[in-house]
């Protein structure tokens, strides 16, 4: 997809993958033959730049034809170069301006609440997304309105767009911040298949406050010359280079 | 239109009309920004205190959750002040509003200079400026309370985003209580034939006023409300620059990026005349409101003054 459009951000996609494939395959109720299902889950992809990510499982769920995942960034596709609603089913916000997901996203969840109706909605955010202040205002009022129906997931793949996250800006101790800040924390390894899939489920059963998952994560997994470096962050590979990252990820 | 001899705010139509709003079955709900009192709209949250979220004086993720909201179905309203909204949080109304055309109504009071003695960091001149650089709102400036509660009932009703300006003090109101505001209408609130004051907000009464001492002159001045910059009423700018031959604009805010910019864009193209623009061109100070009119060129002196020039340049 990155490599057909020649641009994008491979590195995030790929530490995102296990996260998305717990939440669209096992975790979230969703239909992709009614995408504007009103009791579905909420999937609010905050990091937008990582989108190729998210159209990857919408094609994988039904949401989109494979083939058309290779117009991605390119004039006259749907798939635009970041996240971007009423434009693709399944996808719920736009974005690419980082730091407004999760106010989205707590948006949806008092609404559902008004409503009185069960869906929840999953928010993933960028590790270097942390930096952003207006992250920090809807912790604090999503903890304030107690939102149970609220899980977010950082993707912390420790890699940001000019270098490494302890470089740019020190965010230690990032899981006791979201504690302090009333959220229920738990912290895995975001490559680890079911331990991802146990701690959205366990989420889903905490109450009278919003879960925040920190997935420990590699930038461009998978890939060995992709992972963990910024260059990779938004660049898109050539022919040779292609070719070598699908062999190491076996597509 | 007559005058009546009351005096209200256009920020006090908030609350009580969000209030008949629910009342009537709208699904609204409002977010605010830890100035619910002074816009009103804690009277609301009073009355419907599930439907009604507190935010703290933190504009981004107010408005980022009323877009949820409104994603979610919601009429979301926001209110806060006008300095607050839109410039503290721009980038969120672009992303999360604009682009995707999401169902939210700012409600933005203490707009402009007449917010007074707080000063320059409270008054907003800038606002409408930066709100006309975001497409798909709708951008009305009220010129009295009743045009207010009508506009934030039209708001309510009609899908995509909204820019209300309300401003702080006591103005008079210009309207019998059953008008009804239309959506991108000019109301021609004085006939006239020798020049057109186009006016909006508080700078409505103020062009009345400069008219009765401009027929005095023997300059018979027509007076249009242009409360709705967005969608802009062409057809009454053109045919006021066509039947009038000389237009003055009259804001309450930066002329450069203001209403005076809009109405001249759109006559250079069409129907050009000569034009004098009543505004702001400075920062202000503290004072008390009606002073700061006064000193900064927005009083009814200054509309005659300009309307004056531009006659003595018709033809």
């Amino acid at each position: 997809m990155i490599y057909a459009g020649q641009s994008g951000h491979p590195g995030g996609s790929l530490s995102s993958v296990e996260i998305l494939a717990a939440l669209f395959l096992r975790v979230m109720r969703h239909d992709p033959a009614n995408p504007q299902w009103p009791d579905r889950d909420r999937f609010i992809l905050s990091k937008a730049h990582c989108v190729p990510v998210l159209y990857a499982f919408l094609a994988e769920c039904g949401y989109l034809a494979d083939e058309e995942l290779l117009t991605f960034r390119r004039l006259n596709s749907r798939l635009q170069g970041h996240s971007k609603m009423n434009s693709v089913p399944g996808v719920e916000m736009s974005g690419g301006s980082l730091g407004q997901g999760l106010s989205f996203s707590t948006g949806h969840c008092l609404a559902a609440r008004l409503d009185g109706r069960d869906y929840r909605a999953y928010c993933l955010l960028g590790d270097g997304e942390q930096d952003e202040g207006q992250v920090w205002e809807a912790a604090m009022a999503a903890a304030h309105y107690g939102l149970g129906n609220l899980t977010a997931i950082v993707d912390r793949n420790g890699v940001q767009n000019d270098g490494y996250v302890k470089d740019i800006m020190r965010q230690e101790p990032l899981a006791d911040k979201w504690r302090a800040f009333g959220w229920d924390v738990q912290e895995i390894d975001g490559h680890d298949q079911q331990a991802v899939i146990e701690a959205i489920e366990r989420s889903r059963g905490v109450t009278g406050k919003p879960s925040m998952v920190i997935a420990a994560t590699i930038k461009g997994k998978g890939v060995s010359f992709m992972q963990n470096t910024a260059a990779w962050h938004g660049k898109a590979p050539n022919a040779d280079e292609r070719e070598r990252a699908l062999a190491e990820i076996g597509a | 239109m007559t005058t009546v001899a009351a005096a209200a705010a256009t920020r006090e139509a908030l609350g009580p009309t969000l209030i008949k709003l629910r009342e009537q079955g709208l699904d609204i709900a409002v977010v605010d920004g830890d100035l619910g009192i002074s816009t009103t709209a804690r009277l609301f949250g009073d009355k419907f205190p599930e439907r009604f979220f507190t935010l703290g004086p933190a504009e981004q993720n107010m408005i980022g959750i009323a877009a949820g909201l409104a994603a979610a179905g919601k009429i979301a309203f926001a209110s806060t002040f006008a300095v607050f909204m839109p410039g503290r949080c721009y980038d969120q109304l672009r992303v999360s509003v604009s682009q995707p055309n999401l169902n939210v109504k700012l409600f933005a009071s203490h707009g402009g200079i007449t917010t007074g003695e707080d000063g320059i960091s409270a008054q907003a001149i800038e606002d409408l400026g930066l709100m006309c650089s975001l497409l798909n709102f709708h951008i009305v400036v009220p010129a009295d309370v009743v045009e207010a509660a009508s506009a934030i009932e039209v708001a309510a009703q009609t899908p995509g985003p909204f820019y209300i300006r309300a401003g702080r003090p006591k103005i008079p109101v210009i309207y019998e209580p059953d008008h009804e505001f239309e959506l991108g209408k000019a109301d021609l609130v004085r006939p006239g034939h020798d020049l057109t004051i186009i006016a909006t907000g508080i700078m409505v009464s103020q062009a009345l006023a400069a008219a009765e001492t401009l027929a005095a002159l023997g300059i018979d001045a027509r007076v249009l409300n242009l409360s709705t910059w967005r969608p802009l009423d062409t057809v009454a700018i053109e045919a006021a620059a066509r039947e009038t031959g000389a237009i003055v604009t009259a804001e309450e805010h930066l002329v450069h990026t203001g209403l005076g910019a809009l109405v001249a864009q759109h006559l250079a193209g069409v129907a050009p005349v000569p034009m004098g623009f009543v505004g702001m061109r400075s920062y202000a100070e503290s004072g008390k409101w009606d002073e700061l009119v006064e000193k900064y060129g927005l009083s009814p002196a200054d509309i005659v003054r300009e309307a004056q020039a531009v006659i003595a340049r018709k033809r």
